[in-house]
């Protein structure tokens, strides 16, 4: 009846995840019943989780990295206590937690944090820089979104029952097989992640069609701003990427579930082609994720210096030359593996090469700043921390590309510190860049400054106390994912680290107080004019929040830097005094589909991990049937009549002619 | 098809393969897909006829079945997909440039790096007499 679930699957014994799952469980319930008893559940219900607008979706995929930022940072702090501690000894945590823990760390991170986190942005940010009213297909977004949601739900439900894989985050066969994996674990890994690779194929296909088809009036490929084009780049490599990785893990399933034999010792199976497959989407994804980065801090530099992308033509081709040179290097993460120097060596070289287009955009970035009016707001902080730290993530990444230093450095500390010297030195300060620039434009409000330069400090100061020992530990001989060891001279190093872990603790703290601080000062950081930065590009045109309808008129762009050249233009016509006409606008409907069938698909999932056989039948009829009944609707749009338009626009236009009207008269 | 393009000289806007988007109502695009079903229903039943012949000499039937896999992307791509070269067909074609371009990259590169690690991999017997 149900599978191999019963009730030893609950780690009793176990003190960490129990009291974890406990506390985490009344949380929630004490935010579920907060928002019942104050009877929030239909503005919840109506408003944010069947909504199918991109802002509020972009919203929800911030904050489900939020959250999972916190899941994987304790997982990461667990470690680092634990490496602190462990010489000589066994430490606190023993080897089949510590494997899950880290395994857990390196998924949760990089497919629950750095994945919506970038996504997140861009469905925030990208229909509103072209000027567009929502991306291409707004319910299929939600889905994407929800479809998200499931694969990290189903990674935590593995703290309480059953058990996470403890592989690794790329699950090598044949340890991941099951002979030597017997348990939940790597099936909990894989269904997370085939459900949520779904959901990022979808987002992926939404955003291309977005940028190529839906752009305002005048909006050529050629005006369009950074962020654009780098998400464009990005969701093209999700495209290509994301079926590889859908594909390799599917074959790891029939070896698991139905006795295949693709990735076996015996039987003519190569684990090989696993290395090989998976990092043939695992290299094009570690640019998915750093070329939004990109994009953000290409905005956030040229804004906050007062002056034009330095090189604007050279970084479109910067970025479209990353987007394909992305899928010629994936063999240097596999130098050792075994094959011969031709090989190697054709690698390495496109390997180095693929840092030429990168140390393009540094470049560009210095110019743009060079002779500009640098504000150094907390956007702005991120992006200069993100250059100093992410020049040195790629110089060892230079190094790594070379195949005989590789073959020194391969899976020691060394290569842990260069990774997250540019996965958090590149696409989490990106991402901490965005969210404080961009956060005034989703609710109306900026960010405390001072708390935000207090966690940039912490963070940064955290980073390198906590990695730069890595690298150190890594020349001593130091490999990867160990649970304890016996080398004094390792020993300070590691202590040291954990001293930046919780540095970076405190940069998190902080965090959280700016977001609370922020919302309870919302009055002052009030942005009423809807350009707080003084922006340019066309999301800083319209009002703080946005309208549902993002734009009343579609706006239309004559030249690059779209709404600085409007603001130019207003100042130099004395105001624009012409009211413009209205007229009604045709808005999407809310759906529930993407949450009835990530419901459904979270069912099936669990299902499919616990040998549920009759369950797995009934969440895929439910999100078939939830699939048919939205193909079957009558009525999927909504009208705003233009009355309503102008009276919202009215408000706006009046705010941000006293804006030019100051600025002008000063 | 935009207002503008439907107003210009048919005779001179339109690419080869968008005939049947323009007029000619419903019968003449059934018939576009009966002939790329035809045409693929040829040179599928023409695998089959090689790959199981000996009318031929036998090492080139490999290279015909390539051969014939690519006619029969190219009839799928034309009849069904409606790639053409029209002006508003731009994004399809470099969406499916990019498409070949990754499917030969990744599959290209797996099996170069797949031959050559079997290729540098110590024989199977003498592996054996180490582990000994």
């Amino acid at each position: 009846m149900l599978g191999k679930l019963n009730w030893s699957a609950i780690p009793i014994d176990q003190p960490i995840p129990m009291i974890t799952s406990a506390v985490v469980a009344l949380a929630i319930l004490g935010i579920l019943a907060w928002v019942v008893v104050k009877g929030h559940m239909p503005y919840l219900w109506e408003e944010w989780i069947t909504s199918v607008d991109h802002k509020r979706i972009g919203v929800m995929y911030i904050l489900l990295a939020a959250v999972m930022l916190l899941r994987g940072f304790a997982d990461a702090i667990m470690m680092r206590g634990q490496q602190a501690v462990a010489f000589h000894s066994q430490g606190y945590l023993p080897p089949e937690h510590f494997n899950q823990i880290f395994s857990a760390h390196g998924t949760i991170m990089i497919f629950f944090v750095a994945m919506p986190f970038v996504i997140g942005l861009m469905n925030l940010v990208v229909p509103l820089q072209l000027g567009v009213r929502d991306v291409a297909f707004p319910t299929l977004n939600s889905v994407g979104f929800w479809l998200t949601a499931t694969g990290a739900l189903l990674v935590n439900i593995s703290l309480v029952i059953g058990e996470f894989a403890r592989t690794g985050w790329l699950p090598y066969p044949p340890l991941s097989e099951l002979t030597y994996s017997p348990g939940v674990g790597v099936d909990y890994y894989l269904w997370s992640l085939e459900i949520s690779g779904v959901g990022t194929l979808v987002a992926g296909i939404n955003l291309v069609t977005t940028v190529l088809k839906l752009r305002t009036r005048g909006m050529t490929l050629l005006r369009m701003p950074m962020f654009c084009w780098t998400t464009l780049a990005s969701n093209l490599l999700i495209v290509a990427a994301f079926p590889i990785l859908t594909a390799t893990l599917a074959m790891l399933i029939l070896d698991r579930y139905f006795g295949f034999h693709f990735f076996t010792n015996e039987a003519g199976g190569n684990m090989m082609m696993f290395m090989n497959l998976i990092w043939a989407w695992g290299h094009p994804e570690v640019y998915i994720l750093i070329l939004p980065a990109f994009g953000v801090f290409s905005e956030v530099v040229s804004t906050f210096s007062g002056k034009p992308l330095f090189g604007y033509r050279s970084m479109v081709l910067a970025t479209m030359a990353i987007c394909v040179i992305s899928f010629m290097v994936w063999l240097h993460h596999f130098f050792t593996m075994g094959a011969g120097p031709d090989v190697n060596a054709i690698f390495g070289i496109a390997s180095m090469i693929i840092a030429v287009p990168t140390g393009v955009k540094i470049y560009n970035w210095l110019f743009t700043m060079y002779g500009g009016r640098v504000r150094f707001a907390t956007p702005m902080l991120w992006s200069i921390g993100f250059m100093v730290t992410f020049i040195i993530g790629g110089l060892t990444g230079v190094l790594v590309a070379v195949p005989p230093a590789d073959f020194l450095l391969h899976n020691s500390l060394f290569l842990v510190a260069h990774f997250h010297n540019v996965i958090i030195g590149g696409v989490l300060f990106g991402a901490f860049a965005g969210y404080t620039y961009w956060f005034p434009k989703a609710f109306g409000f900026r960010l405390h400054e001072g708390f935000g330069k207090a966690a940039f400090w912490f963070w940064l100061i955290g980073f390198y106390v906590a990695f730069m020992p890595l690298y150190a530990v890594g020349m001593l001989g130091m490999t990867r994912r160990m649970q304890h060891y016996d080398v004094p001279e390792w020993r300070p190093w590691l202590m040291l680290a954990a001293f930046g872990a919780v540095l970076i603790l405190i940069g998190i703290v902080f965090q959280i107080l700016q977001l609370v601080v922020s919302i309870r000062h919302r009055d002052e950081l009030c942005d009423r004019t809807g350009d707080p930065w003084h922006g340019r590009s066309l999301e800083w045109a319209t009002a703080s929040p946005p309208p549902v309808f993002n734009f009343a008129i579609p706006p239309d762009v004559r030249g690059e830097g779209a709404y600085w050249a409007m603001k130019t233009h207003a100042q130099r016509q004395d105001l624009e005094k012409h009211e413009p006409e209205y007229e009604d606008i045709e808005m999407p409907r809310n759906s529930p589909t993407g949450f009835v069938c990530a419901f459904f698909a979270t069912v099936m999932g669990f299902a499919l991990i616990w040998h549920i056989w009759w369950m797995v039948a009934a969440g895929l009829v439910g999100a078939f049937a939830t699939f048919v009944a939205f193909a079957w609707r009558d009525h999927d749009e909504y009208v705003i009549p233009a009355a309503e338009v102008a009276r919202i626009d009215r408000a706006n236009l009046a705010e941000r002619r006293a804006l030019l009207g100051a600025a002008g008269s000063s | 098809m935009t207002k503008g393009h439907q107003q210009v000289d048919h005779n001179i806007d339109i690419a080869p393969g968008d005939e049947h988007l323009e007029g000619g109502g419903i019968s003449q695009r059934v018939l576009g897909y009966l002939i790329g079903l035809g045409l693929a229903i040829l040179l599928t039943a023409t695998s089959f006829f090689i790959a199981g012949t000996d009318l031929f000499w036998q090492p080139s039937i490999p290279v015909a079945l390539v051969v014939l896999a690519i006619a029969q992307m190219g009839v799928h791509l034309v009849f069904f997909l409606h790639i053409t070269a029209g002006a508003d067909n731009t994004n399809n074609i470099l969406a499916l440039a990019f498409g070949v371009l990754i499917v030969m990259l990744v599959i290209g590169g797996s099996l170069w790096i797949m031959a050559n690690l079997n290729h540098n991999m110590m024989p199977m017997d003498q592996l054996m007499q180490i582990q000994r």
